[in-house]
Protein backbone atom coordinates (compact mmCIF):
# COMPACT_ATOMS: atom_id res chain seq x y z
CA UNK A 1 0.00 0.00 0.00
CA UNK A 2 0.85 3.31 -0.52
CA UNK A 3 0.90 6.29 1.87
CA UNK A 4 -0.74 9.14 0.24
CA UNK A 5 -0.74 11.61 3.14
CA UNK A 6 2.01 11.69 5.51
CA UNK A 7 1.80 14.38 8.53
CA UNK A 8 4.43 14.59 9.88
CA UNK A 9 5.35 16.45 13.79
CA UNK A 10 2.90 18.97 12.85
CA UNK A 11 2.43 22.01 14.74
CA UNK A 12 0.08 25.01 14.00
CA UNK A 13 0.49 28.07 16.58
CA UNK A 14 -1.46 31.31 16.34
CA UNK A 15 -0.44 34.48 17.82
CA UNK A 16 3.15 34.63 19.96
CA UNK A 17 4.28 34.88 23.24
CA UNK A 18 1.48 34.33 26.00
CA UNK A 19 -0.93 35.28 23.56
CA UNK A 20 0.23 32.14 22.01
CA UNK A 21 -2.68 29.38 20.76
CA UNK A 22 -1.55 25.86 20.22
CA UNK A 23 -3.91 24.74 17.51
CA UNK A 24 -1.97 20.91 16.92
CA UNK A 25 1.23 20.18 18.42
CA UNK A 26 3.34 17.40 17.19
CA UNK A 27 0.91 15.78 15.00
CA UNK A 28 1.79 12.57 13.35
CA UNK A 29 -0.87 11.01 11.26
CA UNK A 30 -0.49 8.74 7.99
CA UNK A 31 -3.45 7.64 5.62
CA UNK A 32 -2.78 5.01 3.19
CA UNK A 33 -4.75 4.59 -0.49
CA UNK A 34 -7.95 3.01 0.38
CA UNK A 35 -7.93 4.34 3.70
CA UNK A 36 -10.95 6.21 5.42
CA UNK A 37 -9.47 7.96 8.92
CA UNK A 38 -11.64 9.82 11.24
CA UNK A 39 -10.82 12.71 13.16
CA UNK A 40 -12.68 13.32 16.26
CA UNK A 41 -12.40 15.31 19.21
CA UNK A 42 -13.84 18.24 20.77
CA UNK A 43 -14.94 21.89 19.75
CA UNK A 44 -11.50 23.34 19.62
CA UNK A 45 -8.83 20.03 19.60
CA UNK A 46 -7.31 20.94 16.66
CA UNK A 47 -9.58 18.99 14.07
CA UNK A 48 -10.44 21.81 11.35
CA UNK A 49 -6.57 23.19 11.69
CA UNK A 50 -5.28 20.04 11.36
CA UNK A 51 -7.55 19.04 8.06
CA UNK A 52 -6.55 22.63 6.14
CA UNK A 53 -2.73 21.82 6.62
CA UNK A 54 -3.54 18.78 5.01
CA UNK A 55 -5.15 20.30 2.46
CA UNK A 56 -2.58 23.53 1.90
CA UNK A 57 -4.66 25.93 2.98
CA UNK A 58 -2.85 26.26 6.48
CA UNK A 59 0.67 26.70 6.70
CA UNK A 60 2.00 24.45 9.42
CA UNK A 61 3.99 26.78 12.24
CA UNK A 62 6.61 23.36 11.84
CA UNK A 63 6.23 20.13 10.58
CA UNK A 64 5.77 18.68 7.36
CA UNK A 65 2.61 17.50 5.36
CA UNK A 66 3.58 14.82 2.47
CA UNK A 67 0.87 14.37 -0.43
CA UNK A 68 1.53 11.66 -2.48
CA UNK A 69 5.33 12.24 -1.24
CA UNK A 70 5.24 15.78 -2.19
CA UNK A 71 6.07 18.18 1.01
CA UNK A 72 2.97 20.97 0.93
CA UNK A 73 5.44 23.42 3.44
CA UNK A 74 8.55 23.72 1.12
CA UNK A 75 6.09 24.28 -2.36
CA UNK A 76 5.87 27.28 -4.22
CA UNK A 77 2.49 28.98 -3.56
CA UNK A 78 1.56 28.21 -6.89
CA UNK A 79 2.43 24.57 -6.49
CA UNK A 80 0.50 23.85 -3.46
CA UNK A 81 -2.38 25.50 -5.45
CA UNK A 82 -1.75 23.37 -8.53
CA UNK A 83 -1.38 20.14 -6.59
CA UNK A 84 -4.54 21.07 -4.25
CA UNK A 85 -6.49 21.60 -7.62
CA UNK A 86 -5.59 18.27 -9.48
CA UNK A 87 -4.95 15.71 -6.17
CA UNK A 88 -7.27 17.09 -2.93
CA UNK A 89 -10.75 17.04 -2.94
CA UNK A 90 -12.81 19.36 -0.29
CA UNK A 91 -16.28 18.63 1.02
CA UNK A 92 -17.51 20.92 3.63
CA UNK A 93 -20.39 21.04 5.88
CA UNK A 94 -22.44 23.48 3.79
CA UNK A 95 -21.33 22.27 0.81
CA UNK A 96 -19.31 25.79 -0.80
CA UNK A 97 -21.37 25.16 -4.44
CA UNK A 98 -21.20 28.39 -6.41
CA UNK A 99 -25.24 29.34 -6.41
CA UNK A 100 -24.54 30.84 -10.29
CA UNK A 101 -23.00 27.67 -11.69
CA UNK A 102 -24.99 24.24 -12.02
CA UNK A 103 -24.20 20.79 -10.42
CA UNK A 104 -21.91 20.13 -13.72
CA UNK A 105 -20.34 22.95 -13.83
CA UNK A 106 -19.63 23.01 -10.03
CA UNK A 107 -18.04 20.43 -10.70
CA UNK A 108 -15.66 21.08 -13.91
CA UNK A 109 -14.83 24.10 -12.05
CA UNK A 110 -11.34 22.78 -10.64
CA UNK A 111 -10.56 20.96 -13.71
CA UNK A 112 -11.10 24.33 -15.84
CA UNK A 113 -9.38 25.92 -13.08
CA UNK A 114 -6.59 24.06 -13.92
CA UNK A 115 -6.72 24.30 -17.56
CA UNK A 116 -8.63 21.45 -18.62
CA UNK A 117 -10.71 22.34 -21.98
CA UNK A 118 -14.49 23.17 -21.26
CA UNK A 119 -15.90 20.22 -23.06
CA UNK A 120 -13.30 17.66 -21.57
CA UNK A 121 -14.17 19.14 -17.92
CA UNK A 122 -17.20 18.52 -18.53
CA UNK A 123 -17.35 14.99 -19.36
CA UNK A 124 -15.16 14.41 -16.39
CA UNK A 125 -18.17 15.60 -14.57
CA UNK A 126 -20.96 14.04 -15.59
CA UNK A 127 -18.55 10.96 -14.77
CA UNK A 128 -18.14 12.24 -11.19
CA UNK A 129 -21.92 12.93 -10.84
CA UNK A 130 -22.61 9.65 -12.44
CA UNK A 131 -20.44 8.17 -9.40
CA UNK A 132 -22.56 9.87 -7.09
CA UNK A 133 -25.56 8.82 -8.86
CA UNK A 134 -26.91 12.59 -9.34
CA UNK A 135 -25.82 12.82 -13.45
CA UNK A 136 -29.35 13.29 -14.27
CA UNK A 137 -29.01 16.75 -12.13
CA UNK A 138 -26.70 17.82 -13.73
CA UNK A 139 -28.11 20.61 -15.10
CA UNK A 140 -29.80 21.61 -12.12
CA UNK A 141 -28.86 24.79 -9.92
CA UNK A 142 -27.83 24.08 -6.54
CA UNK A 143 -31.03 26.31 -5.24
CA UNK A 144 -33.10 23.59 -6.95
CA UNK A 145 -31.48 20.73 -4.82
CA UNK A 146 -32.10 18.74 -1.52
CA UNK A 147 -29.23 19.07 0.95
CA UNK A 148 -28.27 15.90 0.48
CA UNK A 149 -28.23 16.34 -3.46
CA UNK A 150 -26.45 19.59 -2.81
CA UNK A 151 -23.45 17.50 -0.69
CA UNK A 152 -23.16 14.74 -3.26
CA UNK A 153 -22.30 17.39 -5.70
CA UNK A 154 -20.37 18.57 -3.62
CA UNK A 155 -18.59 15.00 -3.03
CA UNK A 156 -18.23 15.02 -6.80
CA UNK A 157 -16.38 17.92 -7.32
CA UNK A 158 -13.90 16.58 -4.64
CA UNK A 159 -13.72 13.16 -6.47
CA UNK A 160 -13.35 15.15 -10.35
CA UNK A 161 -10.37 14.00 -12.30
CA UNK A 162 -7.81 11.83 -10.41
CA UNK A 163 -8.05 12.59 -6.65
CA UNK A 164 -5.74 11.22 -4.24
CA UNK A 165 -6.69 12.90 -1.09
CA UNK A 166 -10.58 13.36 0.24
CA UNK A 167 -10.35 15.62 2.88
CA UNK A 168 -14.12 16.32 4.82
CA UNK A 169 -15.02 18.52 7.40
CA UNK A 170 -18.26 17.40 9.21
CA UNK A 171 -19.35 16.33 5.34
CA UNK A 172 -23.08 15.48 7.14
CA UNK A 173 -23.56 18.13 9.73
CA UNK A 174 -25.89 19.90 7.49
CA UNK A 175 -28.32 16.34 6.72
CA UNK A 176 -30.56 14.23 8.36
CA UNK A 177 -29.17 11.47 9.69
CA UNK A 178 -30.34 8.90 6.88
CA UNK A 179 -28.85 11.02 4.21
CA UNK A 180 -25.53 11.84 6.19
CA UNK A 181 -25.50 7.79 5.89
CA UNK A 182 -25.71 7.60 2.83
CA UNK A 183 -22.91 9.94 2.15
CA UNK A 184 -20.55 8.02 4.26
CA UNK A 185 -21.49 4.96 2.08
CA UNK A 186 -20.37 7.41 -0.71
CA UNK A 187 -17.09 8.54 1.10
CA UNK A 188 -15.97 4.56 1.99
CA UNK A 189 -17.08 3.64 -1.37
CA UNK A 190 -14.67 6.11 -3.13
CA UNK A 191 -11.93 4.62 -0.56
CA UNK A 192 -12.97 1.26 -1.17
CA UNK A 193 -13.11 1.03 -4.52
CA UNK A 194 -10.35 3.82 -6.20
CA UNK A 195 -7.63 3.59 -3.80
CA UNK A 196 -8.49 8.00 -2.21
CA UNK A 197 -7.26 7.90 1.31
CA UNK A 198 -10.20 9.78 2.89
CA UNK A 199 -9.34 11.69 6.40
CA UNK A 200 -13.45 12.94 7.74
CA UNK A 201 -13.60 15.57 10.04
CA UNK A 202 -17.07 14.67 12.77
CA UNK A 203 -18.14 15.26 16.04
CA UNK A 204 -20.42 12.84 15.50
CA UNK A 205 -19.02 8.86 16.56
CA UNK A 206 -21.62 7.28 14.81
CA UNK A 207 -19.83 8.85 11.48
CA UNK A 208 -16.93 8.10 12.77
CA UNK A 209 -17.53 4.34 12.89
CA UNK A 210 -17.33 3.61 9.06
CA UNK A 211 -13.65 5.21 9.62
CA UNK A 212 -11.32 2.72 9.12
CA UNK A 213 -8.92 4.41 11.92
CA UNK A 214 -10.49 6.69 14.15
CA UNK A 215 -7.89 9.27 15.78
CA UNK A 216 -9.19 11.78 19.13
CA UNK A 217 -7.82 15.33 19.13
CA UNK A 218 -8.11 16.99 22.23
CA UNK A 219 -6.00 20.51 22.93
CA UNK A 220 -4.07 19.99 19.87
CA UNK A 221 -2.45 16.53 20.99
CA UNK A 222 -3.84 13.31 19.86
CA UNK A 223 -4.68 11.14 22.60
CA UNK A 224 -5.89 8.28 21.56
CA UNK A 225 -6.55 6.02 18.17
CA UNK A 226 -8.86 3.08 17.57
CA UNK A 227 -8.73 0.39 14.64
CA UNK A 228 -7.44 -0.91 12.37
CA UNK A 229 -9.90 -3.54 12.59
CA UNK A 230 -9.79 -7.49 13.26
CA UNK A 231 -11.55 -9.41 11.71
CA UNK A 232 -15.88 -9.48 11.43
CA UNK A 233 -16.27 -13.10 13.30
CA UNK A 234 -14.72 -12.24 16.53
CA UNK A 235 -17.00 -9.63 17.57
CA UNK A 236 -19.87 -12.01 17.35
CA UNK A 237 -17.57 -14.23 19.95
CA UNK A 238 -17.13 -11.44 22.32
CA UNK A 239 -20.18 -10.02 22.78
CA UNK A 240 -20.26 -12.58 25.63
CA UNK B 1 -35.33 -10.26 27.77
CA UNK B 2 -35.13 -13.58 28.53
CA UNK B 3 -34.57 -16.99 26.51
CA UNK B 4 -37.69 -18.09 27.75
CA UNK B 5 -40.32 -15.11 26.23
CA UNK B 6 -37.73 -15.95 22.63
CA UNK B 7 -38.67 -19.67 22.86
CA UNK B 8 -42.42 -19.13 23.32
CA UNK B 9 -42.42 -16.33 20.37
CA UNK B 10 -40.39 -19.16 18.08
CA UNK B 11 -42.69 -21.48 19.41
CA UNK B 12 -46.09 -19.35 18.24
CA UNK B 13 -46.14 -20.80 14.57
CA UNK B 14 -45.64 -24.04 14.51
CA UNK B 15 -43.68 -26.87 16.88
CA UNK B 16 -40.40 -27.14 16.56
CA UNK B 17 -37.45 -29.49 18.09
CA UNK B 18 -34.71 -28.22 20.68
CA UNK B 19 -32.07 -27.82 17.88
CA UNK B 20 -34.28 -26.31 15.42
CA UNK B 21 -35.56 -23.26 18.25
CA UNK B 22 -31.47 -22.68 18.90
CA UNK B 23 -31.08 -22.51 15.07
CA UNK B 24 -33.71 -20.00 14.99
CA UNK B 25 -32.89 -18.53 18.39
CA UNK B 26 -29.68 -17.21 16.79
CA UNK B 27 -30.63 -16.36 13.31
CA UNK B 28 -33.56 -13.71 14.60
CA UNK B 29 -30.74 -12.37 16.32
CA UNK B 30 -28.21 -12.32 14.26
CA UNK B 31 -25.96 -14.73 16.55
CA UNK B 32 -25.42 -12.01 19.22
CA UNK B 33 -26.45 -14.13 21.56
CA UNK B 34 -25.44 -17.53 21.27
CA UNK B 35 -27.50 -20.17 23.17
CA UNK B 36 -26.14 -23.77 23.94
CA UNK B 37 -28.20 -26.87 23.57
CA UNK B 38 -28.40 -27.39 27.07
CA UNK B 39 -30.00 -23.61 27.66
CA UNK B 40 -32.59 -24.11 25.59
CA UNK B 41 -33.68 -27.52 27.06
CA UNK B 42 -33.49 -25.99 30.32
CA UNK B 43 -35.62 -23.56 29.54
CA UNK B 44 -37.45 -25.78 27.54
CA UNK B 45 -38.08 -27.90 31.24
CA UNK B 46 -38.93 -24.85 32.58
CA UNK B 47 -41.63 -24.09 30.29
CA UNK B 48 -43.06 -27.05 30.48
CA UNK B 49 -43.16 -27.43 33.97
CA UNK B 50 -45.42 -23.93 34.16
CA UNK B 51 -47.32 -24.97 31.82
CA UNK B 52 -46.46 -22.72 28.61
CA UNK B 53 -45.19 -25.69 26.50
CA UNK B 54 -45.66 -29.27 26.11
CA UNK B 55 -44.01 -32.16 23.95
CA UNK B 56 -46.87 -32.35 20.79
CA UNK B 57 -48.26 -35.19 20.20
CA UNK B 58 -46.19 -38.18 21.05
CA UNK B 59 -44.17 -36.71 17.93
CA UNK B 60 -40.30 -37.84 17.93
CA UNK B 61 -37.90 -37.40 15.22
CA UNK B 62 -36.00 -40.63 15.85
CA UNK B 63 -33.30 -39.69 18.36
CA UNK B 64 -36.15 -39.72 20.63
CA UNK B 65 -36.10 -35.58 20.40
CA UNK B 66 -39.78 -34.61 21.45
CA UNK B 67 -41.46 -31.72 19.63
CA UNK B 68 -42.82 -28.74 21.29
CA UNK B 69 -45.56 -26.76 20.99
CA UNK B 70 -47.00 -23.96 23.00
CA UNK B 71 -49.90 -23.61 25.27
CA UNK B 72 -52.85 -21.56 25.39
CA UNK B 73 -51.24 -19.78 28.46
CA UNK B 74 -47.75 -19.76 26.71
CA UNK B 75 -49.63 -17.54 24.33
CA UNK B 76 -51.10 -15.26 26.52
CA UNK B 77 -47.39 -14.62 28.38
CA UNK B 78 -45.68 -14.45 25.22
CA UNK B 79 -48.46 -11.49 24.52
CA UNK B 80 -48.38 -10.14 27.59
CA UNK B 81 -44.39 -10.24 26.85
CA UNK B 82 -44.90 -8.40 23.73
CA UNK B 83 -47.41 -5.23 25.12
CA UNK B 84 -45.46 -4.67 28.53
CA UNK B 85 -42.21 -1.98 27.66
CA UNK B 86 -38.82 -3.13 28.96
CA UNK B 87 -37.73 -1.43 32.10
CA UNK B 88 -34.14 0.23 32.73
CA UNK B 89 -34.57 -0.91 35.59
CA UNK B 90 -34.88 -4.94 35.10
CA UNK B 91 -31.57 -4.83 32.99
CA UNK B 92 -28.27 -5.59 35.14
CA UNK B 93 -26.09 -3.05 36.77
CA UNK B 94 -23.83 -0.93 34.51
CA UNK B 95 -20.02 -1.29 35.36
CA UNK B 96 -18.96 1.53 33.68
CA UNK B 97 -21.24 3.95 35.83
CA UNK B 98 -19.80 2.54 38.89
CA UNK B 99 -16.25 1.95 37.40
CA UNK B 100 -16.47 5.94 36.81
CA UNK B 101 -18.48 6.65 40.01
CA UNK B 102 -15.94 4.81 42.27
CA UNK B 103 -13.00 6.40 40.13
CA UNK B 104 -14.17 10.06 40.94
CA UNK B 105 -14.32 8.51 44.97
CA UNK B 106 -10.62 7.01 44.94
CA UNK B 107 -7.65 9.44 44.92
CA UNK B 108 -4.97 8.76 42.44
CA UNK B 109 -7.09 7.44 39.70
CA UNK B 110 -6.75 9.37 36.32
CA UNK B 111 -10.25 9.76 35.11
CA UNK B 112 -9.92 11.54 32.32
CA UNK B 113 -7.99 8.64 30.93
CA UNK B 114 -10.03 6.08 31.87
CA UNK B 115 -12.75 8.31 30.11
CA UNK B 116 -10.33 8.20 27.04
CA UNK B 117 -9.55 4.28 27.05
CA UNK B 118 -13.21 3.96 27.21
CA UNK B 119 -13.97 5.92 24.54
CA UNK B 120 -11.54 4.26 22.25
CA UNK B 121 -12.48 0.82 22.89
CA UNK B 122 -16.24 1.69 22.99
CA UNK B 123 -15.33 3.79 19.33
CA UNK B 124 -14.05 0.19 18.33
CA UNK B 125 -16.63 -1.79 19.19
CA UNK B 126 -18.58 0.78 17.17
CA UNK B 127 -16.92 0.58 14.36
CA UNK B 128 -17.08 -3.41 14.34
CA UNK B 129 -21.10 -2.95 14.16
CA UNK B 130 -20.89 -0.77 11.61
CA UNK B 131 -18.65 -2.81 9.77
CA UNK B 132 -21.33 -5.35 10.04
CA UNK B 133 -24.01 -2.91 8.97
CA UNK B 134 -22.49 -2.19 5.87
CA UNK B 135 -21.86 -5.94 5.16
CA UNK B 136 -25.73 -6.42 5.56
CA UNK B 137 -26.91 -3.65 2.96
CA UNK B 138 -29.29 -5.66 1.14
CA UNK B 139 -29.75 -7.78 3.97
CA UNK B 140 -31.67 -9.40 7.01
CA UNK B 141 -33.77 -6.88 8.56
CA UNK B 142 -33.89 -8.57 12.13
CA UNK B 143 -30.30 -8.91 11.89
CA UNK B 144 -30.22 -5.08 10.52
CA UNK B 145 -32.06 -4.42 13.81
CA UNK B 146 -30.25 -5.69 16.75
CA UNK B 147 -27.15 -4.14 14.92
CA UNK B 148 -28.71 -0.69 14.91
CA UNK B 149 -29.93 -1.52 18.50
CA UNK B 150 -26.01 -1.89 19.59
CA UNK B 151 -24.97 1.07 16.88
CA UNK B 152 -27.24 3.19 18.91
CA UNK B 153 -26.37 2.10 22.75
CA UNK B 154 -22.02 2.38 21.89
CA UNK B 155 -23.16 5.53 20.41
CA UNK B 156 -24.95 6.78 23.63
CA UNK B 157 -22.22 5.44 25.55
CA UNK B 158 -19.59 7.79 23.86
CA UNK B 159 -21.78 10.76 23.96
CA UNK B 160 -22.00 9.97 27.88
CA UNK B 161 -18.36 9.76 28.02
CA UNK B 162 -17.86 13.24 26.35
CA UNK B 163 -20.95 14.62 28.65
CA UNK B 164 -18.93 13.15 32.00
CA UNK B 165 -15.21 14.72 30.48
CA UNK B 166 -17.21 18.56 29.79
CA UNK B 167 -18.49 17.76 33.53
CA UNK B 168 -15.45 16.98 34.98
CA UNK B 169 -13.27 19.74 33.39
CA UNK B 170 -16.60 22.18 34.52
CA UNK B 171 -16.40 20.99 37.81
CA UNK B 172 -12.64 21.48 38.20
CA UNK B 173 -12.19 24.80 36.71
CA UNK B 174 -14.99 25.87 39.62
CA UNK B 175 -12.79 24.10 41.83
CA UNK B 176 -14.89 21.73 42.62
CA UNK B 177 -13.81 18.40 44.95
CA UNK B 178 -13.94 15.05 44.42
CA UNK B 179 -17.42 13.07 46.57
CA UNK B 180 -15.03 11.19 48.05
CA UNK B 181 -14.86 14.41 49.88
CA UNK B 182 -17.60 16.56 49.52
CA UNK B 183 -20.26 13.31 49.38
CA UNK B 184 -22.35 12.83 46.61
CA UNK B 185 -24.12 14.74 43.94
CA UNK B 186 -21.27 15.44 42.08
CA UNK B 187 -20.57 11.58 40.26
CA UNK B 188 -21.16 11.40 36.70
CA UNK B 189 -24.90 10.16 36.63
CA UNK B 190 -25.03 6.62 35.44
CA UNK B 191 -27.06 5.23 31.67
CA UNK B 192 -24.33 2.82 30.50
CA UNK B 193 -25.36 2.20 27.09
CA UNK B 194 -22.88 -0.78 26.32
CA UNK B 195 -22.11 -2.64 23.09
CA UNK B 196 -23.92 -5.28 24.47
CA UNK B 197 -27.81 -3.89 24.59
CA UNK B 198 -27.21 -3.87 28.65
CA UNK B 199 -27.20 -0.70 30.81
CA UNK B 200 -28.59 1.84 32.76
CA UNK B 201 -29.21 3.36 36.25
CA UNK B 202 -27.93 1.52 39.09
CA UNK B 203 -29.02 1.23 42.52
CA UNK B 204 -25.64 1.60 43.77
CA UNK B 205 -25.47 5.85 43.02
CA UNK B 206 -27.56 7.71 44.85
CA UNK B 207 -30.60 9.32 43.34
CA UNK B 208 -30.25 12.20 42.27
CA UNK B 209 -26.80 11.23 40.55
CA UNK B 210 -28.89 8.80 38.47
CA UNK B 211 -31.18 11.88 36.87
CA UNK B 212 -29.24 12.53 34.00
Amino acid sequence: MSTILDIRNLTRTHGQGKQAVHALRSVDLSVEAGELVAVMGPSGSGKSTLLTCAGGLDQPTAGEVLVDGNDLTTLSRNAVAALRRRRIGYVFQDFNLIPALTAAENVALPLELDGTRTRAARKYAEAALQEVAIDELADRFPEDMSGGQRQRVAIARAIVGERRLLLADEPTGALDSDTGETVLQLLRDRCDQHGIAGVLVTHDARHAAWADRVVYLRDGVLVGQSGPLPEADALLQESH
Amino acid sequence: MSIKHGLLALLREDPKYGYQLRGEFEAATGATWPLNIGQVYTTLTRLERDGLVRPASGEGDGDGRSLYEITDDGRAELARWFDTPVTRESRPRDELAIKLALALAVPGVDVSAVVQRQRMSTMRSLQELTRLKRGNRDGDISWQLVLESMIFAAEAEIRWLDHCESMLLRHRAAGGTTPAASRAGTTPAAGRAGTTPAAHRTNDVPEEQAKR
